[in-house]
């Protein structure tokens, strides 16, 4: 049998052929954005607003833009909360991000800007964002503003009246020890008096947080925040009071495994479900209550929802009204065309924009539309807000990536085994990720 | 026993590589450029393809692990080995390791006996025999993403397997599965038991056809008794496949993620975590991405110097071809 010879040159079109395709592979996943000829605009929008109410309220934000700039069009992805933060950090990465995207603001950001790829929109919104007030300089990295909030956010208990009643609870309490009689009482009612979502590690660390920020002076905090150090004796007091908190098992059988918010089995599920008591949460509780169950349960139980700030610790030197938060908002990637991107951001804090954010449970980033905050116990968190001289943003949030996760991380192992692991090792883990930023 | 080469070739052993034949002088330069040209056109595209998506990531994560990097900007904060020290030494990745020995351990001592179980079960004539060997396969067929989600609503506290529990008077012995940091990683190895077991019945019973009946039956007819040939005959014979399912398994011990990610994320307090969930938590959640890829080069060094050893001291006599002296 003959066998035909391959010419050489075939053999090199073959391995050139090959070569361009891994090629194509690689470079071709890019977004598309930008302007065409015509000057018609698309915007690619990528938000954690995956669920209704907050869904349809962007999907509404964006049509009402776009009625208004019919240049305009979004094309939008709705992204669930725990998976955003990793989608936009390879997209960042790949130099792949889309023009508008959601934001988380401080330490978050401060790490994301690092990638060249965050634009500084000073130049665009220098001329009104002194209108959100102090909390728009959160969002701010020496002074250049790399994101524009549209809420406001602030940590503290839910509670459901109904249950609360149940239990023989008439007033909500303003200190830990009378917390944890009504936690005794709750039990004894044999209701679950709190639900946390532990799987996800940052709701524990809201537990932490507060603690430290009743321990600690604002001063100290601010410093600790600015030197990315929890190397305070007040911090170590944060981790006792946690544990003798913790000594009252308060929370959920098997909450170690608890979501915070995805399914009907979340901590969020079971208070909106009505199966436990409480829980200390952002105020965007009460949309993700909506989000899980049935509206119809929801107009009853709205009524029955209440909130109250994180107690005051007897004895702890903090300020006993400070609270913690921060707010959610977006940015624009390098890439995005201007001044349509900031145009928008600028739209969504605009009145007319925020009543809508507003509808949707959560608190408006401007104060001028804090009127339509309909929900009572919103009413209250803003009262609270009002009240306060100083807001904490999360930990997690404000420190660098790593040191917030490794935050979380710690607070969730002390949660897992309070008794064996020492309240101390949470500083430990938090200044020795410190290091290494 | 030594005239089993039948067996061995039917047992699944690749073949020998055959000798060059032999060609006249004269053609030989000619028919050594056509060989190493088709040698290039066919080998080369998938050279080049496990070049640059195998070779030069473990390169290049090699290198990012050098650097103190988030990922973000510049790889500018060179530290030398100092990540691969630090993963090293953080007890996490230890018990990580351990966590991945666990799992391993336990495939060969419980997945493997229940396998062989099963495959010999099934590989008799039976009614509903096809029917069985579905249902056992089947879990296999499930992504691994689906397979968590399932289970991890059957394990919720009060959910269906605590209250199948409660039914059959088994109250007593229900735990907090996913909940209980000494519990989770035996609940995680169930579920991998549950979904993984059908493919070691398969493939331990694609070994046990390759076993020609007439060794068993002229056993029989020598007066052996059914254990007796089960285990003198049909359990050497079936060594290749048992051999090569341990290879398998341990690589895939070395590498559980998606359904601990799923269920668990590694948690309570590390409790479930393993190799690749640590490398995936610096990497992606904490944004360590030279600490994460120090990780991974060490996962890799790991997996890949067990496997070579298991290659090189248990696998080589079956690629080798010599069975037949193996078990005469």
């Amino acid at each position: 049998m003959r066998s035909t010879r391959i010419p050489r040159k075939y053999a090199a079109v073959a391995i050139a052929a090959s070569a361009a395709l891994i090629l194509a592979a690689c470079g071709s996943s890019g977004s598309s954005s930008g302007q065409t000829a015509n000057g018609k605009i698309t915007l690619t929008f990528w938000s954690n607003a995956n669920a209704n109410p907050l869904l349809g309220v962007f999907q509404k934000l964006m049509k009402n833009y776009h009625a208004s700039h019919p240049n305009i069009s979004f094309n939008y992805v709705p992204i669930q909360n725990e998976q955003y933060d990793t989608k936009i950090q390879v997209a960042l990465q790949g130099n792949n991000a889309p023009d508008v995207f959601f934001q988380r603001g401080g330490g978050f950001m401060a790490t994301q800007v690092k990638s060249g790829e965050i634009k500084n929109l000073t130049p665009y919104v220098s001329s009104w964002i002194g209108e959100l007030g102090s909390q728009a300089q959160a969002w701010q990295i020496n002074g250049a503003q790399y994101g524009v909030p549209y809420d406001l956010h602030t940590v503290g208990f839910w509670y459901r009246k109904d249950l609360f009643a149940k239990a023989g609870i008439s007033t909500p309490p303003t200190t830990m020890p009378e917390l944890e009689a009504d936690v005794t009482k709750l039990k004894a009612a044999h209701i679950v008096p709190i639900a946390v979502g532990s799987k996800d590690q940052w709701p524990d660390a809201f537990y932490y947080d507060y603690f430290a920020v009743r321990e600690c002076s604002v001063a100290t905090l601010q410093a600790a925040v600015k030197g990315v150090s929890a190397n305070y004796p007040c911090f170590a007091k944060a981790g006792d009071d946690l544990k003798s908190f913790m000594a009252t098992s308060p929370f959920q059988p098997a909450f170690l495994n608890t979501p915070a918010q995805t399914g009907a089995g979340s901590s969020a599920g079971m208070v909106a479900d009505g199966k436990a008591a409480m829980e200390l949460q952002g105020d965007w509780d009460p949309s993700v209550f909506q989000a899980l169950v049935p509206k119809s349960t929801w107009q009853t139980d709205t009524t029955d929802l209440g909130w109250f700030g994180f107690p005051a610790v007897p004895g702890a030197p903090g300020n006993a009204t400070a609270l913690l938060g921060g707010s959610d908002g977006n940015s624009c990637s390098t890439k995005a065309p201007e001044p349509a991107c900031a145009d928008f951001l600028q739209y969504l804090d605009s009145p007319a924009a925020q009543q809508l954010i507003v509808g949707a449970s959560l608190l408006p980033a401007n104060s001028a539309a804090s009127s339509a905050v309909s929900l009572q116990a919103d009413q209250d968190v803003l009262q609270a807000s009002k009240a306060s001289s100083f807001t904490q943003e999360y930990l997690d949030l404000a420190w660098p990536t790593n040191v917030g996760t490794a935050l979380d991380s710690a607070v969730a192992t002390f949660f897992a085994k309070p008794t064996s692991t020492p309240p101390q090792s949470i500083v430990t883990a938090i200044d020795q990720a410190a290091t290494q930023q | 026993m030594t005239e089993l080469k039948g067996a061995t070739a039917a047992a699944g052993a690749p073949a020998a590589a055959a000798a060059p034949r032999t060609s006249p002088a004269a053609h030989r330069p000619r028919r050594s450029r056509r060989h190493v040209l088709e040698l290039v056109v066919l080998l080369g595209p998938a050279l080049l393809l496990f070049a640059a998506f195998v070779l030069l990531p473990i390169c290049i994560a090699a290198y990012y692990g050098m650097f103190n990097w988030t990922g973000y900007g510049p790889l500018s904060d060179f530290t030398g080995l100092h990540n691969y020290k630090l993963v090293l030494e953080d007890p996490v990745f230890r018990s990580s390791l351990f966590h991945n020995l666990i799992i391993a351990v336990l495939s060969l001592v419980i997945q493997l006996p229940i396998s062989i179980a099963i495959a010999l079960l099934l590989n008799r004539r039976m009614r509903g025999g096809s029917f069985l060997r579905m249902a056992v396969f089947a879990p296999y067929v499930v992504s691994q993403a689906t397979t968590a989600v399932l289970w991890l609503l059957l394990l919720q506290p009060g959910g269906f397997v605590d209250e199948l529990m409660k039914a059959v008077g088994l109250g007593g012995l229900v735990q907090e599965w996913l909940a209980d940091p000494t519990i989770v990683l035996y609940t995680m190895f169930g579920v991998l038991t549950w979904q993984f077991i059908g493919f070691g019945v398969i493939l331990l019973l694609a070994g046990l056809q390759g076993i020609p009946a007439e060794l068993r039956e002229a056993a029989a007819i020598d007066g052996a008794s059914a254990w007796q040939t089960t285990r003198r005959i049909t359990l050497p014979l079936l060594g290749p496949t048992v051999r090569i399912w341990i290879f398998l398994s341990m690589i895939g011990s070395l590498q559980v993620f998606d359904l601990v990610w799923i269920m668990t994320l590694g948690g309570p307090a590390n409790a479930s975590s393993t190799m690749v969930t640590y490398m995936i938590f610096f990497g992606f959640h904490s944004l360590e991405f030279g600490y994460g890829s120090a990780a991974a080069v060490l996962l890799f060094v790991i997996s890949f110097v067990l496997a070579f050893l298991y290659q090189r001291f248990v696998l080589r006599r079956d690629t080798d071809g010599a069975l037949t002296r193996a078990v005469g």
